[in-house]
């Protein structure tokens, strides 16, 4: 299991290490992975690796919420970490739901502006848009492919979180194909990318699409 | 037997074992993620899951045996179980696992009986097979073959 402060700069063979831009060493991406599940917090956590992501993974939402320092204990966990850039969290845990840890998060000054991504092998669409609707920047459908995480990480990586806010607000028409596709930027050539709903500004010229 | 026969061999048997749904893309998937830096990865995650599988049978059996039995218990159980294989590719396991829940939904104890029956044999089926690919590898690599397909 990951511990804090854990770095691995794997990377993978061609153009899948999305941290590495022209060798100039990697930003370091930290993703908090929270899964109830040992099987898929082994999985998550090496999906997050191999794009050369720092990973921290726990167990519970009281755990993340402990490792934030957002449990009311006087935790300096939270500061001394490094600030994490993504939570992604398995939506039907014991104890506290990922719907739940998302709301706790998107209710505190300190972290709401740190994007949560829901993850869930059931495809319910008032689920789906409960999570939107609370502030989640995606939906993704278990089992989490590599491709996922990799569109995920590049996507938010490039600093467009604040373009997400547009997407969000969209629920999804009751009669859509359940599967949820995250709109790619106009400059992408990804071969699953879907029609952008956002306007056409244009992308800072360092962000490349790889 | 030389490396590149047993290579013939375990590239044979995976097919067999996609062809007969014992697993899907998702195993793909996790193959890819093994690397130089983690070369024993799939076993790990396989391993991983054999236990946590072997906890979670056991769960069953229990709750299946409660005189008031727990309906919302047993399908805890059973969608804890179809998450992990699906997570890595147990295809058959993982339906017999959405099954298993319907009938958790119809509150039918015999066909709730009747699926951890299946469950644990196709649990049993997939677990032999896996470590007849994995004794393979290990062969393979004895043999001074490179690694895994």
């Amino acid at each position: 299991m990951a511990a804090a402060g854990a770095v691995l700069r794997q990377k993978l063979p061609g153009n899948m290490d999305i941290c590495g831009r022209s060798g100039k060493g990697s930003p370091e991406f930290h993703v908090l992975a929270v899964d109830d599940s040992l099987v898929d917090r082994k999985v998550i956590e090496k999906l997050l690796r191999s794009l050369s992501c720092k990973v921290t993974v726990v167990e519970s939402g009281s755990r993340a919420l402990q490792f934030l320092g957002l449990d009311g204990e006087d935790s300096s966990v939270g500061f001394d970490a490094l600030p994490v850039n993504l939570i992604m969290t398995d939506y039907s845990m014991p104890g506290m739901t990922g719907y739940e840890l998302l709301k706790k998060i998107k209710g505190s000054s300190a972290f709401r502006e740190i994007p949560v991504v829901i993850m869930s092998s059931e495809r319910i669409l008032a689920r789906i848009n409960r999570c939107l609707e609370e502030g989640a920047e995606e939906f993704l459908s278990k089992p989490v492919k590599l491709s996922d995480v990799e569109r995920l990480t590049r996507y938010l990586l490039r600093g467009e979180a604040d373009q997400v806010s547009e997407f969000r607000k969209r629920k999804l028409p009751k009669t859509c194909d359940l599967e949820f596709s995250f709109p790619s930027s106009p400059l992408s050539n990804d071969s699953d990318s879907s029609s952008s709903s956002r306007s056409s500004s244009p992308l800072p010229k360092r962000c490349k699409s790889v | 037997m030389d490396a590149v026969h047993l290579k013939r061999q375990l590239i044979t048997f995976t097919e067999q074992l996609f062809r007969e749904g014992f697993l899907d893309e998702q195993f793909n998937q996790l193959q890819q993620l093994q690397d130089e830096n983690n070369p024993n990865f799939v076993v790990e995650v396989v391993s991983l899951f054999f236990q946590d599988t072997e906890r979670l049978l056991d769960e069953l059996s229990k709750a299946l045996d409660q005189a008031n039995l727990d309906f919302k218990k047993v399908d805890g159980h059973v969608h804890q179980l179809k998450g992990s294989s699906s997570s890595i590719g147990a295809q058959r396991v993982q339906r017999t696992c959405i099954i298993f829940r319907n009938y958790c939904n119809e509150k039918n104890v015999q066909a709730c009986l009747k699926c951890l029956q299946v469950v644990k044999r196709e649990f049993a089926l997939l677990k032999s097979k896996m470590e007849t690919l994995f004794n393979l590898e290990q062969q393979i690599l004895a043999a001074g073959g490179p690694p895994s397909i």
